[in-house]
C-alpha cells in the first residue's frame, strides 16, 4: 500500500512535507527492484539539490541507481543510520529508511509530483 | 593444425539435426555482397613447424645482453616456482570469476593479492589489477577528479615520462588541465609545486623512487595538499617498498605502481601489472574488480567479486571505469613471487639492489670524464653525464654485449649526454666492473 | 581452507638469494626509511607450492571442462602457445632496447611478430591498419572512441553523442562515456533480434560522432542490414565502430572492413585462442580505415625496403600513448602463433564449427527452454528461463544446477533485453559428445524444475562453497585480510 501522506516521482522517490522541511526516500517498489541494498551515497549537509537532478546514489549487489530530487532545496540532515544499516531502506522504506531532509522548498514545484493513486497507476502501466 | 574434434560423419548428423543441408545454410544471413573481398591467410602449419619458426624468430632478438636498463621496468630474478604454479591450467584457462562456486581458487588468490599490495603500500584496500602502472595512474586521476569535483591535476616531473604522456593522451577529449613541475636536482621542487596549486586542483601526482631513481619523503607535500583539499597520488616501485617509507605511512590517498618487478618477465613491454591501493574513504571509487570475503549459505568461508555495482556490466555509461579483462594472471604471478620471497626475502632483494647500485656508482666515479649525478640519494638507478652522446655510447656498448642503460635524451630534451643505469640483484660484481670498463674504453675513443 | 597469511610462521624463509658480492651501501636516510616492515607472509617454498596447488583445485578452467560463456569464446588454448611465450628470446627482452641507438636491430624478431600480426589482422578483418597497443577489449573500445574524437576534432566538427544498441556489452557505453561522449540507446526489434533501423535514423543527427555495433550481436544474430546502418551513419558524418568480440562467428565469411566499418577491435583472448588467465591478460588490437590511420597511437611498426623492421615515431596526428609500450606482447605473440597454426583453412573451419555447434545445441534445447528468437543463430544463442521461472526456478538457479552436473554455466542475465537469459556459446573446440552431455544435463534440469523445483534451489551441492552471501560481502567490505 502506497502511503497517502506524501508525494511521488516517476523515478520512485517519495517526498513527505513536515512543516518547514521535507523528508525524501525511495518507494517500496524501488527497494524491491533493487534487492538487498548495500550502500547509499548521501550528499553532505548544506548541499543544494535541484529538482530532477541526481543528489546521490543507491547500490545493491546487482544494481546501482541514481537518486533524483523531487524538489529543489538545501540538505539539512541525512540519515546517518544508513551508513551501518543500509538495509533499513528494504525493511522500512517509508519510515526509518528515509534518506535526506531538505528545506527551502518551492510550493510550485510540488504540482508536477504524483499522489499515491497516480503513482500506483503508473506502476501498473509499467508492468 | 586443427583443434576441432568434430568428424565428417558427426558433422553430417549435426547438420541433419539442425534441419539444414550444408554449413552454408547456417550462414545465409550474411548477404552475398558482404562476402570477403579476399582472405589471403597462409595455409595451416603443424605444431612442429610453428615451434621451429618461433624459435628462430626468438633467436634474432638480443636478449642475451647484460641488462642495465630500467626506467620503471627491471630485470629481476624470477624463482622457478612462479612459472610452475602459474602454469597450472586451472588458473590460466579459467575466466573472470563470475561463478564463485567454480572459482574459489582465483578469488581467494586475488583476495590474498589485494592484501599483499595493501600491506606493501601501507594502504587499506586494493583492487584486483589494472593493465599497467600508467593506466593505474590515469584511473587514480579519474578517482580524484570525481571525488573532488575539480578538473586540474599537477604532475611532478619525476613521474615516469611515458606515464605522463599517457595521462595527457587519455584525457585529450575531456576538459582536464595538466601542469608539470620539473624536478630540482633530481627531487620534487616543493616551492614550484605548491605555487602551481589552485582552487581547481583535484590531485598532485608524485613518484617514489622517481624516474631518476631518487628517493624522497613526500610527507610535507601530502600535508600541504590536504590542507587545501587536494588529493595525493603516489606511484611507487614495489621492490623499494620493502625498505622505503610506503605511501600509507605518509597519508597518500591513492597508491599506484607497476608490478612487473614482482615475478613478471620483461617480455618486450607486456603483459604487465598495474596495482592500485587506497584509503577506506575512497574504496568505492576504485575501478576494476575487487574480491571480498564472506560466508556461503552454510556458513563456510567464501570469496566473491564485490562492489560490482560500480562496474561497467551494471553501471554501463556511469561506471567508474570501463575495465573488464584486467591482468589477473600477472597479479597471480606477483602474489606467488611475494609469497616465495616473503617478508625477509623481499628486503634482501631491495638491499642487494641498493648495494650493487652503490658499487656501480663508485666504479663510475672513478672514470675520468664521467660525472655521477648524486645531489640526491637513489635506490637502484642512477644517472651519469658522459662526455659524448649517451645514445651513441650505448650503441657501441651493445657491441660489447651489454645494454648499459637508458639514454635520457629521448624523454628529456637537452639531456642527450645523460645515461640512466639500473642495477638489480641479478647483476654481479664482475658484470658491473665490465660495464664500467667498457664505458671507460668507449668514451676514450 | 586458510588464507595464506594464516600459514605464515615468523622466521620461516622461502627463496634465498646469493650473498652480496659488493660492499654494503650507505644507509637509507632515516626520513625515507620504512617505519615498520611490510607484513608479507613467511613460508617455505613447499608451503607456497602446496597452497597454490590446493587453490588451483578449487578452480574450473577450459582444461577442466565445457565452458559455454556467451560472448567470451572459451575455446581450447593450444599448449604450444605457452611454450613459445616462454622462449627466452621473447620473455627476457627489455622494452627499452629499441630506445638505444640502432636499437630496432636488437629486436628484429619481436618487431616482426608485431608487424606480421598487424598484417594478418588486416587481412582477416578487411581493415587497412592495426594498432596492437590496446591491452584488453575494453581498452580497444576506449582507444577506438579516442580515435573517433581525434578524427572529428581534426575536422573542426563538434560531435558529442555515440549511439549504442541496447543489447551491447556494458563496456561499450562505459568506454564511450570515458572518452567524453554522451550515449544514446537504440532498441533491438523484438521480432527480429536486430537493431531497429527506423529508430536509428531518428536518433542519428549532426551531433552523432559514432555508432557502436556488435555483429553478430550479443543475441547471436547477424544484422543483415549492416550496410544500411553504415550508410545511415556515414550520411550523417558519423563513424561506425565495430565491437569484434563475436568475430569467431564470421572468420572467412565476413570482414567488417568490407562493409565500410571505420574502426573496430578484436579480442585476442577470445577469437585467437590465447588463454583468459582468470581475468587477463588479454589484448584488444584496434583496426582502422585509411582515414583514421593517421591518428593511431605512437609508435607504428614499419617494414623497410631492406626487409628489416623499425619503429616509427613520426606520427604528428597520433592520439599519443595509450599503453607504456608496443602491445601486451606475449599475448600478441600467442595470437600470431595461433593464426599460423590454424591457417586459412583452420580459421574458416573454426567459424563454421562454432556456428554449427551453437545451432546444434539450440535445436536440441528449444523444446525445454524458451527461445526468444526462433531463427538460425551464429556462434551463440540466447535462451530464456521464463518457463522454469514460473515454477520458481530462475536462470541463476539453472546455472547453479549445471555446476552439480559438472559444467560451467553459460552467461546469465546478459543481454539485458531478454528476461532470465542464458547466453550459450559452445565454440568449435567442443566435441559432439560434450554437447550431447550438456543437452542431457539441461533437459534433466528442466524436468526437475517442473517436477521438483526445490531440489534446484539448493544447488550447487557438490562444490566446496555454495551461494556465497554477496550482500554481506558488499556491506562488510572485507577486502584485505586484517
Amino acid at each position: 500500500m502506497t502511503p497517502a501522506d506524501r508525494l511521488y516521482t516517476k523515478t520512485h522517490e517519495w517526498l513527505k512535507i513536515e512543516g518547514e522541511t521535507a523528508l525524501i526516500g525511495i518507494t517500496d517498489h524501488a527497494q524491491e527492484a533493487l534487492g538487498d541494498i548495500t550502500f547509499v551515497e548521501r550528499p553532505p549537509v548544506g548541499r543544494k539539490v535541484e529538482k530532477g537532478k541526481a543528489f546521490g546514489s543507491i547500490e545493491s549487489v546487482k544494481a546501482a541507481s541514481d537518486l533524483f530530487a523531487p524538489v529543489s532545496g538545501e540538505v539539512v540532515q541525512t540519515n546517518a543510520e544508513l551508513e551501518k544499516t543500509p538495509g533499513l531502506i528494504n525493511e522500512d522504506p517509508y519510515g526509518r529508511g528515509w534518506i535526506i531532509r531538505v528545506k527551502g522548498i518551492e510550493a510550485d514545484e510540488l504540482a508536477s509530483l504524483l499522489d499515491a493513486a497516480a503513482y500506483e497507476e503508473g506502476l501498473t502501466e509499467e508492468s | 593444425m586443427s583443434y576441432v574434434p568434430v568428424t565428417p560423419e558427426q558433422r553430417a548428423r549435426m547438420l541433419a539435426a539442425c534441419g539444414v543441408r550444408s554449413i552454408a545454410d547456417l550462414f545465409r544471413d550474411i548477404p552475398s555482397d558482404s562476402a570477403p573481398r579476399s582472405f589471403d591467410i597462409p595455409r595451416a602449419r603443424s605444431e612442429m613447424e610453428t615451434s621451429a619458426f618461433f624459435r628462430e624468430l626468438a633467436s634474432r632478438n638480443y636478449s642475451h645482453l647484460t641488462n642495465f636498463l630500467g626506467g620503471g621496468f627491471y630485470d629481476h630474478f624470477i624463482p622457478a616456482a612462479v612459472d610452475a604454479i602459474v602454469s597450472r591450467s586451472e588458473f590460466y584457462t579459467s575466466y573472470t570469476p563470475y561463478q564463485p562456486e567454480l572459482s574459489q581458487g582465483t578469488l581467494q588468490a586475488i583476495y590474498e593479492y589485494q592484501t599483499q599490495i595493501a600491506r606493501l603500500t601501507g594502504m587499506q584496500a586494493a583492487n584486483a589489477s589494472v593493465y599497467d602502472g600508467g593506466t593505474a595512474l590515469y584511473e587514480a586521476c579519474q578517482m580524484a577528479l570525481h571525488a573532488t569535483g575539480r578538473n586540474r591535476v599537477v604532475m611532478d616531473g619525476g613521474v615516469n615520462p611515458i606515464y605522463r604522456k599517457m595521462l595527457v593522451s587519455y584525457t585529450a577529449n575531456l576538459s582536464i588541465e595538466f601542469a608539470e613541475i620539473p624536478v630540482s636536482h633530481g627531487r620534487t621542487d616543493r616551492q614550484r609545486l605548491f605555487d602551481a596549486l589552485n582552487a581547481g586542483t583535484a590531485a598532485v601526482i608524485l613518484q617514489n623512487p622517481n624516474f631518476f631513481g631518487v628517493i624522497d619523503n613526500h610527507a610535507d607535500v601530502v600535508e600541504h595538499c590536504h590542507s587545501r583539499g587536494i588529493l595525493v597520488i603516489q606511484s611507487v616501485y614495489p621492490i623499494a617498498m620493502a625498505l622505503l617509507k610506503p605511501p600509507g605511512e605518509i597519508g597518500v590517498d591513492i597508491a599506484t605502481g607497476e608490478g612487473q618487478s614482482l615475478g613478471i618477465p620483461l617480455a618486450f613491454g607486456g603483459p604487465y601489472l598495474g596495482f592500485m591501493a587506497t584509503t577506506r574513504e575512497l574504496i568505492r571509487r576504485l575501478p576494476g574488480r575487487i574480491v571480498g570475503r564472506t560466508v556461503d549459505r552454510h556458513g563456510r568461508e567464501a570469496f566473491v567479486l564485490t562492489l560490482q555495482a560500480r562496474e561497467q556490466h551494471i553501471r554501463r555509461e556511469k561506471a567508474t571505469s570501463n575495465i573488464c579483462t584486467n591482468e589477473a594472471l600477472c597479479a597471480l604471478r606477483a602474489h606467488v613471487y611475494l609469497s616465495l620471497m616473503g617478508k625477509e626475502g623481499l628486503k634482501e632483494v631491495a638491499r642487494l639492489c641498493r648495494a650493487k647500485t652503490a658499487y656501480a656508482m663508485e666504479r663510475f666515479r672513478a672514470i675520468r670524464g664521467v660525472r655521477v649525478m648524486e645531489s640526491s640519494p637513489v635506490f637502484n638507478e642512477f644517472v651519469v653525464h658522459l662526455p659524448m652522446d649517451a645514445g651513441d655510447a650505448a650503441g657501441m656498448l651493445v657491441e660489447r654485449g651489454v645494454a648499459p642503460g637508458l639514454p635520457l635524451g629521448r624523454f628529456y630534451p637537452g639531456m642527450e649526454n645523460y645515461l640512466m643505469i639500473a642495477v638489480t640483484e641479478k647483476r654481479t660484481k664482475f658484470e658491473i666492473g665490465m660495464l664500467a670498463e667498457s664505458v671507460e674504453s668507449v668514451i676514450c675513443q | 581452507m586458510s588464507v595464506i597469511f594464516e600459514k605464515s610462521v615468523s622466521g620461516r624463509r622461502g627463496v634465498r638469494l646469493p650473498a652480496s658480492d659488493v660492499p654494503d651501501p650507505p644507509p637509507i636516510p632515516a626520513e625515507c626509511r620504512r617505519g615498520s616492515d611490510a607484513e608479507l607472509c613467511e613460508l617455505s617454498e613447499a608451503d607456497v607450492v602446496r597452497h597454490f596447488t590446493w587453490l588451483s583445485r578449487r578452480n574450473y578452467g577450459v582444461d577442466t571442462g565445457f565452458y559455454p560463456l556467451g560472448s567470451c569464446t572459451m575455446k581450447y588454448n593450444p599448449k604450444v602457445l605457452e611454450e613459445i611465450a616462454r622462449l627466452e628470446g621473447f620473455a627476457s627482452l627489455h622494452p627499452f632496447l629499441p630506445q638505444l641507438r640502432h636499437g630496432g636491430m636488437l629486436v628484429q624478431g619481436a618487431l616482426q611478430v608485431l608487424y606480421e600480426l598487424e598484417q594478418l589482422l588486416c587481412e582477416i578483418t578487411g581493415m587497412k591498419a592495426f594498432t596492437l597497443q590496446p591491452l584488453a577489449g575494453a581498452h580497444g573500445e576506449l582507444t577506438g572512441m579516442m580515435l573517433v574524437a581525434a578524427y572529428h576534432r581534426d575536422r573542426g566538427r563538434r560531435k558529442t553523442e555515440v549511439i549504442i544498441p541496447d543489447e551491447a556489452h556494458g563496456t561499450n557505453p562505459a568506454s564511450a562515456a570515458i572518452a567524453g561522449f554522451r550515449t544514446v540507446s537504440v532498441p533491438t526489434e523484438p521480432a527480429t533480434g536486430m537493431l531497429d533501423i527506423a529508430v536509428l535514423e531518428k536518433r542519428m543527427n549532426d551531433g552523432t560522432a559514432a555508432i557502436m555495433l556488435t555483429n553478430p550481436n550479443t543475441l547471436g544474430i547477424f544484422n543483415t542490414r549492416i550496410r544500411d546502418v553504415v550508410e545511415i551513419a556515414h550520411r550523417h558524418g558519423a563513424l561506425v565502430y565495430y565491437d569484434g568480440a563475436n568475430l569467431n562467428a564470421v572468420l572467412g565469411k565476413f570482414r567488417p572492413g568490407d562493409a565500410g566499418i571505420d574502426v573496430m577491435h578484436v579480442n585476442l583472448h577470445k577469437t585467437f585462442g590465447t588463454p583468459h588467465g582468470g581475468g587477463g591478460p588479454g589484448a584488444g588490437p584496434v583496426g582502422v580505415s585509411e582515414d583514421l590511420a593517421p591518428y593511431l597511437p605512437i609508435s607504428r611498426v614499419v617494414k623497410r625496403s631492406d626487409n628489416t623492421y623499425a619503429l616509427n615515431y613520426d606520427c604528428p596526428k597520433s592520439i599519443g600513448y595509450i599503453a607504456p609500450f608496443y602491445a601486451n606482447f606475449l599475448v600478441c605473440l600467442k595470437a600470431y602463433a595461433y593464426i599460423m597454426l590454424l591457417g586459412r583453412e583452420g580459421l574458416i573451419e573454426a567459424s563454421e564449427t562454432a556456428v554449427l555447434n551453437a545451432n546444434y545445441l539450440m535445436n536440441a534445447l528449444r523444446e525445454d527452454y524458451e527461445l526468444p528468437f526462433d531463427r538460425v543463430c551464429m556462434h551463440e544463442f540466447v535462451l530464456s528461463a521464463r518457463k522454469q521461472a514460473e515454477h520458481g526456478v530462475k536462470a541463476l538457479d539453472i546455472a547453479k544446477a549445471l555446476i552439480d552436473e559438472g559444467f560451467h554455466p553459460p552467461t546469465v542475465y546478459f543481454p539485458l533485453i531478454v528476461r532470465e537469459s542464458l547466453m550459450i556459446e559452445p565454440t568449435e573446440t567442443e566435441s559432439m559428445e560434450t554437447l550431447d552431455a550438456f543437452v542431457a544435463a539441461m533437459k534433466k534440469i528442466a524436468r526437475k524444475a517442473a517436477e521438483d523445483p526445490k531440489s534446484i534451489l539448493d544447488a550447487p551441492l557438490s562444490t566446496p562453497v555454495s551461494r556465497p552471501d554477496e550482500v554481506r560481502a558488499a556491506r562488510e567490505m572485507d577486502v584485505v585480510y586484517p
